[in-house]
């Protein structure tokens, strides 16, 4: 009796290992298939990036050694297209916890570069001697970068190296771990930081970044108490504590940021420049109720708002309703002429009207006091330069920031081309077209369709 | 299933008249049936104008406007042919155009605002089918409103759903022949009283879908969802930082799932279902809102184990994080 209880518990047992040993195996072949999977990704990014490198040099060797312009253009277009590959095969390689931000840039100034000079009219305004310079200097530094990389992968090849464990050894921070891919990115990233701006002449010009600095502010500096007082302006009556904490050092420009609780209990924040103490922002949270008035009310209270705080000739371009919650763009004028970069955002809730929000960096980084130039180019003229087929709805002059973000004086026109609405640029002193956009309507709710 | 009773309104207005018919017909002349019913169309009709005469609500409406008032609007602009797109609460340009040209074939200032002088021409010279028009985006039928056409031809059913057994009756053009059936069933239903037909489609800021707006909202809840509103906002600016940037890929899900960008991403919790908060966030964030100075990087100070993210300069701390360059 006892002997046979005892075989059973054995047979159990042993069907039990055996059973246990099996489900482990299963799912250890489970995680290495997936793992492999991850792997065979991350290897194919990075292979497809060392070919677009080797391609993207010979594609600019050939554009260097090419003569007529009409074989040119096509070939700088092909550079931005390999350019662009090679950036969305660094995108999804685990790099971002290593600084490879400069090899990022790097192509994407070549692809901006190739793609401005690629949709020229080359025959009017052919490439400049600087300009093959700048090539040239492309040239070479695409070599070296296309030589790094091809080390890199050799050793890749070579020792078998797995990708999953540089992101493993990125993530930890293994200083120990000599990862021969880390090592040779960071060369990467070196040689690319090596090449000083002077080298990139003028190409870049046109990439500069808009100035974020808010150079165009005047007054003095302000006080944290000062600050606090500015911002209770904003939040109307409040008891509680208000927080005020200065800007790090990283940030592009001093700023206090405050918070508060308002006598409803909601909280505000908001950030204030140091100097002459402009509000840059403000955001309430609260729950919005059932919408209680129209949108076109709050666009009036948004208006006031605006007057009330002293933005001068300010002109409502567009209102949108978010379910309870309206939202309204702002930008300035002068003798009817819109500018723009010159923008004010404002949010009001549509169940009482209260303002909830308000962001005006654009304004604050763009609002200087401008001479809008005389228009060279009539009405009647930049009418011609819009397709014939779009049936013009409204006109008006504005100045807007072209691809360049040089402020141009522009006529804007919104016309219809089949079912939708247009916004066309033509600028008003050379009859260039500028700009179009495709202005969008609403999208259906998919809930309901599926 | 629970929808059954919206038609019942038109159903009782036939058996009125349908009533009608019959006592006619045993009484005299075909002549007076013919007159009968012109009579009792006219009635109705006109009835059925008084009725809805004051749906619009008092607002001044205008572009970027949604719900009931915008429905309205549609429906009557499309009534005369002014508006040739679909019915759906949303004050968007191909509406904002319409009204224009309304205004400007009536006399009206041309300004694009939908007040009181345009909504009484509206009124005067259109008709608003409004249950009609509530039943078919209720139960998600592609439809049209014009007028002088049969309402039973303006209606398409619902494309991949099975066409439900039910046909729809209207006032117009309606002939005793296709009344009986619906003959039981009897009783006013006040589609007045119904609750506000919800617009079937949303405002979406410029250069995002919803699905977007929606993927973002998943990263913004996965990574902070215990931060103050603020904090949420921020890392939805951040996110929209890297896209603007040219050291980190320009599309939305490029920039999400770029390996090793979040923790959320990387185990996982992006695919929580995320709150209201995160959307109103994500919303803010691409209306423009940046409450953190230009950041192109956030970490947690208390867990962060990388020792690169601490040489970045520093721009200011939103609740647990710290906002870098």
């Amino acid at each position: 009796m006892r002997s046979l209880i005892r075989g059973i518990i054995i047979a159990v047992l042993s069907v039990a290992v055996v059973g246990t040993a099996f489900w482990g195996y299963q799912e250890h072949k489970e995680k290495n298939a997936i793992l492999v999977n991850a792997e065979n990704n991350y290897q194919r990014a990075f292979h497809d990036l060392t070919y677009n490198i080797d391609l993207l040099h010979d594609k600019i060797g050939t554009t260097l050694a090419m003569n007529s312009r009409s074989s040119i253009s096509p070939a700088l277009a092909e550079v931005w297209r390999i350019t662009s590959e090679a950036r969305s095969s660094v995108g999804q390689l685990p790099l971002t916890l290593l600084p490879f931000n400069k090899t990022e840039e790097f192509l994407a100034e070549i692809g901006e570069f190739s793609y401005r000079t690629a949709v020229r009219d080359l025959d009017k305004e052919p490439l400049t001697e600087e300009e093959y310079q700048s090539l040239q200097t492309l040239y070479n530094q695409a070599a070296e970068i296309q030589d790094e990389l091809r080390k890199v992968q050799h050793l890749v090849l070579e020792n078998h190296l797995r990708w999953m464990d540089v992101e493993l050894a990125l993530a930890t921070d293994d200083e120990n771990a000599d990862n021969t891919i880390i090592d040779g990115f960071k060369t990467v990233e070196k040689t690319v930081e090596g090449y000083a701006e002077s080298d990139k002449g003028i190409i870049f010009s046109g990439m500069q970044k808009r100035d974020e600095n808010f150079k165009y502010l005047e007054g003095k500096t302000i006080s944290k108490n000062e600050a606090i007082e500015i911002a209770k302006k904003y939040g109307r009556e409040n008891k509680g504590d208000i927080h005020v904490e200065e800007s790090k050092k990283g940030a592009d420009y001093g700023f206090y940021s405050i918070s508060y609780k308002d006598k409803n209990n909601v909280e505000v924040n908001m950030d204030i420049t140091k100097k002459g103490g402009y509000p840059i922002w403000f955001l309430k949270n609260r729950e919005v109720g059932k919408q209680k008035i129209s949108l076109n009310d709050a666009a009036n209270r948004a208006i006031k708002f605006i007057n009330d705080n002293n933005f001068e000739s300010m002109e409502m371009f567009e209102s949108a309703q978010y379910d309870n919650v309206g939202v309204f763009t702002f930008v300035s004028t002068i003798d009817n002429v819109r500018i723009y970069p010159d923008a004010i955002k404002i949010k009001v809730a549509l169940d009482d009207g209260s303002i909830l929000g308000f962001s005006a960096e654009e304004y604050l980084s763009s609002h200087h006091v401008r001479e809008i130039p005389k228009a060279k180019v009539s009405e009647a003229e930049a009418r011609k330069e819009v397709n014939p087929n779009v049936k013009i709805m409204e006109n008006r002059l504005a100045m807007i920031m072209n691809d360049l973000n040089e402020e141009v004086l522009v006529y804007e026109y919104l016309g219809v081309l089949g079912d939708d609405t247009y916004r066309i640029f033509i600028n008003a002193i050379s009859g260039k077209e500028e700009k179009v956009e495709k202005l969008k309507d609403a999208e259906p709710i998919y809930e309901d369709l599926v | 299933m629970y929808k059954n009773p919206l038609p019942t309104k038109t159903i009782g207005n036939s058996k009125i008249s349908n009533g009608r018919v019959h006592r006619m017909i045993n009484r005299s002349k075909w002549i007076k049936i013919f007159i009968g019913i012109m009579v009792s169309s006219i009635l109705l009709s006109s009835e059925h104008n008084l009725h809805e005469v004051s749906a619009f609500s008092n607002q001044v409406i205008q572009k970027g406007a949604t719900g009931e008032d915008v429905i309205e609007l549609q429906s009557r602009l499309q009534y005369i042919g002014f508006y040739n797109g679909k019915i759906d609460g949303v004050f968007g340009w191909r509406t904002y155009w319409a009204v224009r040209n309304f205004q400007y074939e009536f006399g009206l200032k041309v300004d694009g605002l939908v007040g009181k002088k345009t909504k009484a021409s509206l009124e005067r010279v259109t008709k608003y089918h409004k249950s009609y028009v509530h039943e078919q985006i209720n139960k998600g039928k592609r439809f049209t409103h014009y007028g002088g056409m049969d309402l039973n031809k303006q209606t398409a059913p619902k494309p991949q759903k099975q066409q439900k057994a039910k046909q729809k009756q209207e006032n117009q053009g309606r002939t005793p022949a296709n009344t009986p059936q619906n003959q039981g069933s009897g009783g006013q239903s006040q589609a007045n009283q119904a609750p506000p037909q919800k617009p079937t489609a949303l405002n979406t800021p410029g250069g995002f879908s919803q699905n977007d707006i929606q993927l973002l909202a998943n990263a913004v809840y996965g990574e902070a969802r215990g931060e103050p509103y603020v904090g949420q906002v921020a890392i939805a600016a951040v996110i929209l930082n890297r896209i603007e940037s040219p050291s980190f890929p320009n599309t939305v899900s490029g920039v999400i799932f770029e390996p090793g960008a979040f923790t959320a991403v990387a185990d996982g919790q992006i695919w929580l279902t995320p709150n209201e908060t995160a959307k109103k966030a994500v919303l803010d964030a691409i209306n423009g809102w940046d409450p953190t100075g230009n950041a192109l990087y956030y970490f947690n100070p208390d867990t962060a184990t990388n020792k690169w993210i601490w040489s970045r300069p520093q721009i200011k701390k939103i609740g647990k994080h710290i906002f870098c360059k």
